[in-house]
């Protein structure tokens, strides 16, 4: 009777559950995501269906449109809403594919979550480190954790040894469209350029 | 000499618009992104080309082959060289006023040159002593407020700033006590070669322990110019700030404006 009892509380627990989504810390977040990225880096698996698992990841917990934006800096505020609707879009394929295969390159690469820094609500600053091999030193890497849903935590910017690789970006790009007279489509056929390839 | 050290101030005064009103602020941590100073981007372009075809035909070649090399013996040529670089950094640290750092540099220096067997193994570390920071010149006039002026790519040598190149002068002008009794004095013991061999091995283990990156970061790059740059400019920024935290000095003001959540 216990034991019926007992399923029968276990199984509406988690019925009731399964439709509530609930806030995680910004460091279990990332442990979570760089386990998820180490089991796909370190599984067997074709390197087509890896890049395609890197890139599922990167969908659901990084935000690719706040760093969309973030990487047009001022530009953004000039572009009409069609072109910022076509760069949305070629930035999303062109990140997808950097991302995956700037991963795809390592192999069960082994990071450690530290400490977390609250900035503010917004922000959760996560400090971890790669662990150091026979041909790498340890390297220590920021993850800057968009915390303004505490239920949807996204990924806005990877921060290596104190180098943001979100603000690299937002210079490069920024390099590419001040050298074509400002123009936002030089940067769009750029991005479309480096997705084909 | 006293010639020598005139021009060098005049050109720094000159090329990075040092002013005796200046607020004594960083002009770095002023900077937002996207406001970098390249005066010379066609020429520094050309020079980034330059060593780009440098570095495949020699430089890349060459790490590759020292990274062959067993662990041990690659580790302690970079401890060795990193050892060589205290006698510039302590220099630094005085004239930043960071006397406990000074101190402790001199602690690490005399022990990982007599026990650590001239700097191969850091016994420094070894019995607890805090990580080591190197120091410039260049890193020591930011730190008195002079912005790093324009932007430079020098043959050979790579990234580099106004201030920068002007601080690294130092060395030559006596800042550096292995420049000092390797080539400026014939002091019997060391010669020129010493200090050119130290000068490419350090670029050699520095290219050595960045080859996957480097590849990375070209291979993910629309405009590797414009990245090395900003990396470069954000490194410095790093340094001159001394904080590993580079978040807490930096404007987030783009990201406040972005709400896609």
């Amino acid at each position: 009777m216990k034991k019926i009892l007992t399923f029968f509380l276990s199984t509406f627990l988690f019925f009731t559950n399964s439709n509530i989504s609930f806030s995680i810390e910004p460091d279990v977040f990332i442990q979570s995501t760089v386990n998820r990225a180490a089991d796909t880096l370190g599984g067997n698996f074709t390197k087509n269906e890896r890049i395609e698992q890197l890139k599922q990841i990167a969908k659901d917990t990084v935000d690719i449109t706040g760093i969309g934006y973030y990487s047009l800096g001022s530009h953004r505020k000039s572009l009409s809403k069609e072109q910022l609707s076509t760069y949305k879009k070629a930035f999303e394929e062109y990140f997808l594919k950097s991302f995956s295969s700037r991963l795809a390159e390592y192999s069960n690469p082994e990071i450690e979550v530290i400490s977390k820094n609250k900035l503010n609500k917004n922000y959760t600053i996560v400090l971890s480190k790669l662990v150091a091999t026979d041909s790498r030193p340890e390297v220590k890497i920021e993850w800057r954790v968009y915390t303004k849903n505490p239920e949807n935590l996204l990924i806005r910017d990877l921060i290596i040894e104190g180098l943001s690789l979100a603000r690299t970006q937002k210079e490069e790009f920024s390099s590419i469209i001040n050298s074509n007279d400002g123009k936002i489509e030089a940067l769009l056929k750029n991005l479309a350029d480096f997705s084909a390839e | 000499m006293k010639k020598f050290l005139k021009s060098l101030i005049i050109i720094l005064a000159m090329t990075t618009g040092a002013i005796a009103g200046s607020d004594g602020e960083n002009d770095l941590s002023k900077k937002k992104a996207g406001q970098i100073k390249d005066c010379f981007e066609p020429l520094n372009r050309a020079t980034f080309a330059l060593n780009q075809g440098l570095d495949k035909i020699i430089f890349k070649p060459v790490a590759k082959t020292y990274r062959i090399l067993p662990s041990p013996i690659r580790v302690g040529t970079s401890n060795a060289l990193d050892n060589l670089s205290s006698v510039v950094t302590i220099p630094n640290n005085l004239l930043q006023g960071e006397f406990k750092k000074a101190g402790i540099n001199i602690g690490r220096f005399v022990l990982n040159t007599t026990f650590g067997v001239i700097g191969i193994f850091d016994v420094a570390e070894m019995i607890g002593f805090p990580e080591y920071e190197k120091e410039d010149y260049g890193q020591t006039l930011g730190s008195y407020g002079i912005g790093p002026g324009c932007y430079l790519v020098l043959p050979v040598i790579g990234p580099s700033t106004v201030r920068d190149t002007v601080g690294s002068l130092a060395n030559l002008a006596g800042g550096d006590a292995w420049y000092n009794v390797t080539v400026a004095n014939d002091t019997q013991h060391f010669s020129d070669f010493d200090y050119w061999g130290t000068r490419i091995s350090t670029g050699i283990d520095f290219r050595a322990k960045n080859i996957e990156s480097f590849e990375n970061l070209e291979k993910n790059s629309m405009d590797f110019y414009a990245s090395v740059r900003s990396l470069y400019l954000q490194d410095r920024q790093m340094k001159i700030s001394n904080t590993k935290a580079i978040i807490e000095t930096m404007d987030d003001s783009d990201w406040e404006e972005i709400e896609t959540n």
